[in-house]
């Protein structure tokens, strides 16, 4: 049967072999040029010592990264980025889940399963931060913030809060750190919040409906049904998040361009681009970038695992 | 008695409402905190914009006396944003126009043609998608210099479609499979040759993928700032993120506030107008994204 067979091969005309070289080879060679050789290049980089304006370069293996090992400030900064990878991802999905669940569910209990009112309303406002670019929620928050000028302290100082007259949130150790996670937070909860009502919007009302009347409570049908059907959305989610955190250029850079007090704000990419372009160490800073290469994927992989090992593999699925 | 399984008593259902208003008021009220929690920060930059320095060192809450328009002109023209949002305007508009047209070129050709290396290809584009750009920013830097164009706004544009096509020809790949071949197949009976195949019929049917992607690639290349802060770093050249962040870095200092706040309300407006109207669309991408 003609159908069935498989199409044969075209003949190479002018036409033809134009096309080809165009549509492929253009954006190929652009993409080769400026993402896949830069990439392959700075695996290579790391291992010399290079510096970029001569070139004089040399083989030294793995002597920068035996340095970054020892040196005290890219350690903190890898230590500060770890613990965002760690603590961001885990606050932006529970509150993401939570706002997601009462717009869906938040509605009557009885027949089909019905959206909160005004849901819409609520999806379109909490998509608003991640419109807006990332310098300028960085921006924002540091000018609200700020110590004599910002909402935070006029807030506080008109409740009484003296003590908090011109508190420098950023300027202290002790607090540069949670309000930059706080600052991601804002930026990415609503995203995350408008994926999972898509994922739970999928899940069929039967189920709802079946585990309602099996007696299941709203918490307990969060808990035990919507999670675990969503579990696939979850993952995706856990693993951007912790890409973001291991980046957190932009955040750190327009909160504190430094690396905060004590570079407790201080991450791996800033490191990288100070080594880079103010230090001239390229190969040092390519070892910086390759070791943010392996804990992004590390962290993927880690990720994967986890689920695979608290049974994700064998989920139920709605198909 | 029909207390079947499936239908309760009525007395069950009246509770029920009781505790459904219940849920439902809780709900509103959390959900009422975060969309202040979204919204309040956004008007209060809005509002500071409008006041002088001094009152907004006087009290975060006052509303201006006058509304400073002084500000924005300020920030326009003193601090130079008009001159970077002519900039980004550029840099975003060329690559978005250039990376739509060689991003669908080639999700095209690899989803409607059979040949060697088709699957290699793919998937190289896909592993361009999940490296941080972190890794190869140094190298490009050179890679710019030895093509004289770093520090350029061309370089800058040539580094955004290169950075950008991954996530377009990923998201158009999925497309141009879902397109039926027997509209292709009728056109080449016709004697349509592969170039107008694609310009006349194929592209103008992927519309809806077209306009989905080039939003999220507008939102991403409009916000974009590692790139930008590496390899261009002619203060003549900026692009607003990265001149936004040398004038906040720099306002400490200078102590314009009111331009400084007026500079980020002309930021952030271009991209909420897009956003509010093309949410839906948007928003339904993001389930279809789910969905797969």
């Amino acid at each position: 049967m003609a159908a069935a067979t498989p199409r044969k091969r075209r003949t190479w005309t002018l036409d033809r072999v134009s096309f080809m070289l165009v549509f492929l080879g253009l954006p190929l060679a652009i993409y080769l040029t400026f993402v896949v050789s830069p990439l392959l290049q700075a695996i290579g980089y790391s291992f010399t010592n290079w510096s970029g304006f001569n070139s004089n370069q040399s083989f030294v293996g793995l002597d920068n990264y035996v340095r970054l090992a020892d040196d005290a400030v890219f350690m903190t900064a890898v230590r500060n980025n770890v613990l965002m990878a760690l603590v961001l991802p885990v606050l932006v999905i529970v509150l993401a889940l939570a706002l997601a669940t009462l717009v869906t569910v938040g509605g009557s209990s009885y027949g089909q399963t019905k959206g909160i009112k005004g849901a819409g309303f609520y999806r379109v406002v909490s998509f608003f931060p991640y419109a807006v670019p990332a310098i300028i929620v960085g921006i924002m928050w540091g000018l609200i913030f700020d110590p004599s000028s910002g909402l935070v302290n006029g807030i506080l100082t008109g409740l009484g809060l003296e003590q908090f007259g011109s508190y420098p949130w950023l300027g202290d150790s002790r607090t540069a750190m949670p309000v930059m996670l706080f600052v991601m937070m804002w930026s990415f909860v609503g995203f995350y919040m408008v994926l999972f009502v898509a994922a739970i919007k999928a899940i069929p009302a039967e189920v709802f409906e079946a585990a309602r009347i099996d007696g299941a409570g709203r918490f307990r049908t969060a808990i035990a049904i919507t999670v675990p059907l969503i579990r696939e959305n979850v993952q995706t989610a856990w693993i951007y998040l912790g890409i973001i955190a291991i980046d957190a250029f932009v955040f750190a850079q327009a909160l504190n361009p430094n690396g905060g007090p004590e570079n407790s704000t201080l991450t791996m990419s800033q490191r990288l681009l100070v080594t880079a372009f103010e230090k001239g160490q390229f190969g040092m800073a390519c070892a910086m970038g390759v070791v943010m290469g392996v804990l992004t994927m590390g962290f993927a992989g880690i990720v994967f695992l986890i689920n695979n090992v608290t049974g994700g593999r064998d989920r139920v699925t709605m198909a | 008695m029909s207390t079947s399984t499936t239908f309760r008593p009525r007395s069950s259902v009246d509770t029920d409402q009781g505790k459904d208003k219940a849920v439902a008021g809780v709900s509103h009220f959390v959900l009422a905190l975060w969309v202040v929690l979204v919204i309040a920060p956004l008007l209060w930059t809005l509002m500071t914009s409008f006041k002088s320095t001094s009152e907004i060192f006087a009290s975060p809450f006052t509303l201006p006396a006058t509304p400073q328009w002084q500000n924005y002109a300020d920030a326009w023209t003193t601090a130079g944003i008009g001159n970077y949002f002519f900039n980004t305007v550029i840099v975003v508009g060329s690559s978005l126009v250039i990376v739509m047209l060689l991003g669908s070129m080639c999700a095209y050709v690899l989803a409607r043609f059979e040949f060697r290396g088709n699957r290699l290809i793919y998937y190289a584009m896909l592993a361009g998608l999940t490296i941080p750009i972190f890794l190869a920013i140094v190298p490009l830097f050179f890679v710019l210099k030895g093509f004289g164009i770093v520090n350029t706004l061309p370089g800058l544009i040539v580094s955004y479609v290169a950075f950008a096509l991954p996530f377009t020809v990923f998201f158009m790949y999925s497309f141009f499979r879902t397109l039926p071949y027997e509209i292709s197949e009728a056109a080449a009976i016709d004697g349509a040759g592969e170039w107008t195949t694609f310009f006349q019929i194929m592209l103008p049917m992927a519309r809806p993928g077209l306009a989905t992607v080039a939003i999220f690639n507008f939102l991403g290349l409009w916000n974009q700032f590692l790139i930008p802060v590496a390899i261009n770093t002619n203060t003549k050249n900026y692009v607003l993120s990265q001149g936004l962040a040398a004038f906040a870095s720099q306002a400490g200092y200078a102590v314009n506030f009111g331009a400084l706040f007026a500079a980020v309300v002309i930021t952030v407006v271009p991209v909420l107008v897009v956003y509010v109207i093309f949410q839906r669309q948007l928003q339904g991408s993001v389930t279809a994204g789910t969905m797969k």
